[in-house]
């Protein structure tokens, strides 16, 4: 059976620009989906031919089976939260909510039952009379959802719709919008910017980058096993390692000479060969340290280097360490916090080390996601 | 510290340049004396005179005329223009700014004699039509700019939306982009129809014989000496601009609500 919703070797230019190039993308019924990336990636332009307001310039998009690659925004079952909501000014709060059934002549008694329902829903049962610059941020973002859904869409397509809110409220509309996508079943399409958002509410992620799709997979997978350099630096934090491989010890690990340190050893999922290239990644709570030198099973790596900054969060601390030509960044969980051991602070030598499977190989990085690379991590 | 007086006093004293001379018209309108010198008493006797006035009247209706169908050409290619000025890019829309904005600046003289002399040009029998004509010249611009400033701060993601909700170009027009620049387009049209009412210098020069408007039938009035007459014909005139004036206020104020 085909999917549910698909892009078929979907492109869109801008003048010599190429915003999306040839993606193609299966979504399920009842999906979560998330389309994650840097501003430019053409998430937005995806949703957008979704939605109906871009026409691609190659490539087909169908729903349910049928082609609607062609067909205007208005004729399509699909509805969107746009970033700033789009309620209309001139409407209040219950008008802006029966405007798409106004607009499809649902007799009146319909109207008010169902958008009776619908301010229900959202608890704006004491601002419906309000026009939308008299409520909050949080309860426009409501309204807009109650508007979308309404219309029954078979799909909702949500563009960057936390952006405009403040953190505390973000992260209460992020367990809202899991709840309602539990309650009304369809399919959520989701485009941002924001890693965690991202991670915390969708069932698949598409990671973009310059028009393509760089990964796909659950979260847990993204997170875990990046297929590429750019995947492991924009989701989550990570160091960086440029290694060679130097022997392949058995069929699942390899050993790898990385300058100044000693031979490394690394899980070899990637089947990489002696002399070939690579990158190794290793996440910073997957470092572990102490400022005795510990005795180590096999599979370990042990490494010497000094303290150059602690900053203590309260559930972790960071470190930065810095071992040979790197400057690592750790994180440390406190299990347990016992006053009579000495903490580790700023200029300790310390042991750190990293099992290897913690350590994740990828191939050496394209020249233009150097830039990228070094952005602060969010 | 004793607060300067002099705002106070500057503040006064342009109020009494500005509407010293509106308010002494207005009180000699109900003068009962024929010369505007001495008071002789309250009357209503040249509002009177007024209506048995035929030319006056002739005048008001040639006016309202004009002004009206000023207003409603204005109002439509006005709008249009401000649509095809803010959603199309092109370098050529500068040039486009600019020849709207040009009606505003260029004296009304040299308004009237070269649309004098375009009129003669291609021939066209000088009466309420080039009258119209000439209003609607530059009443677009004020309409242009007047709905320009509304649509800068109108967001097109409530379109989309529309549209996104099953709106078919149509009802998107008339639901959301129409009731959402209506009080712009009302606005400009408006001011449209006080400019065209009271315009003098442009008028004089297209107008042709049996097209005399009010300001052309004030100024012939003036001539041959009928100041009380005048003075009441104004105050009147003076009613509706404020009237209108204050209905545009009202308008655009409901813009930043």
């Amino acid at each position: 059976m085909a999917d549910f919703l698909q892009f078929n070797e979907v492109t869109k230019h801008y003048g010599s620009l190429t915003a999306v190039n040839g993606v193609s993308l299966n979504i399920k019924r009842g999906e979560f989906f998330s389309l994650l990336g840097p501003s430019g990636c053409g998430k937005t332009t995806l949703l957008r031919m979704l939605a109906g307001f871009e026409r691609p310039d190659k490539g087909r998009v169908m729903l349910d089976g049928e082609d609607i690659t062609e067909r205007p925004p208005n004729k399509r079952k699909v509805n969107t939260i746009f970033q700033n909501y789009a309620l209309f000014p001139h409407l209040t709060v219950r008008d802006n909510i029966a405007f798409g059934l106004r607009v499809a002549h649902v007799a009146e008694a319909t109207i008010k039952q169902q958008v009776d329902e619908m301010i229900d829903l959202i608890q704006l049962g004491a601002h419906a009379h309000k026009k939308p610059h008299q409520i909050s941020g949080g309860q426009k973002q409501r309204v807009a959802i109650a508007r979308a859904l309404i219309n029954k869409p078979e799909v909702l397509l949500l563009d960057e719709p936390l952006a405009a809110l403040d953190l505390k409220l973000r992260q209460r509309m992020l367990l809202e919008l899991d709840q309602i996508h539990d309650q009304v079943g369809i399919t959520f399409l989701y485009v941002t910017h924001d890693q965690g958002e991202a991670m915390s509410l969708s069932d698949r992620i598409a990671v973009m980058h310059e028009g393509r799709i760089e990964q796909l997979g659950t979260p847990a997978e993204i997170y875990e096993t990046p297929h590429s350099s750019f995947v492991a630096a924009f989701i989550g934090d990570t160091n960086f390692f440029d290694g060679r491989v130097e022997t392949v010890v058995d069929k699942d690990y390899c050993q790898l000479r990385i300058d100044g340190f000693p031979s490394v050893i690394c899980y070899n999922d990637k089947r990489k060969q002696p002399q070939d290239l690579v990158h190794l990644s290793v996440r910073p709570e997957k470092f572990r340290l102490s400022l005795e030198q510990p005795s180590l099973p096999p599979q370990h790596n042990l490494v010497e280097g000094t303290v150059q900054e602690v900053v203590y969060l309260g559930s972790q601390t960071k470190y930065l360490v810095n071992v040979q030509d790197y400057s690592l960044a750790i994180t440390q969980q406190h299990s347990r916090f016992l006053l009579d051991q000495r903490p580790i602070k700023w200029e300790d030598r310390v042991w750190v080390w990293w099992h290897a499977d913690d350590g994740y190989m990828l191939d050496r990085y394209r020249e233009q996601d150097e830039a990228l690379l070094e952005m602060p991590a969010h | 510290m004793k607060r300067s007086r002099i705002p106070v006093l500057t503040t006064w004293a342009v109020l009494i340049f500005f509407y010293l001379p509106i308010f002494v018209l207005i009180i000699h309108s109900f003068n009962a004396s024929r010369f505007s010198g001495a008071w002789e008493g309250f009357s209503l006797r040249w509002y009177i005179r007024l209506f048995s006035e035929r030319d006056i009247w002739l005048a008001l209706k040639n006016t309202l005329i004009v002004a009206t169908a000023t207003t409603v050409l204005s109002m439509v290619l006005g709008t249009i223009a401000a649509f095809a000025l803010h959603r199309f890019n092109s370098r050529l829309q500068k040039v486009h700014y600019t020849l709207i904005y040009t009606p505003l600046v260029v004296p009304d003289i040299l308004m009237g004699i070269s649309l004098l002399l375009f009129f003669v040009a291609i021939g066209l029998q000088l009466g309420l039509l080039t009258i119209f004509l000439a209003h609607t010249s530059f009443c677009v611009s004020y309409v242009a700019l007047v709905v320009l400033a509304r649509l800068q701060d109108f967001d097109f993601a409530i379109i989309e939306a529309a549209q996104d909700l099953g709106a078919n170009w149509w009802t998107t027009t008339w639901r959301v982009l129409l009731p959402l620049l209506a009080p712009g387009i009302a606005a400009g049209g408006l001011l449209a129809f006080t400019l065209s009412i009271d315009d003098f210098v442009i008028t004089f020069f297209v107008t042709g014989p049996g097209a005399t408007t009010l300001p052309i039938q004030i100024y012939s009035m003036i001539k041959h000496g009928a100041p009380p007459l005048i003075n009441a014909l104004s105050t009147l005139l003076l009613i509706v601009t404020f009237v209108i004036v204050w209905t545009i206020q009202h308008l655009t104020q409901e813009e930043h609500v």
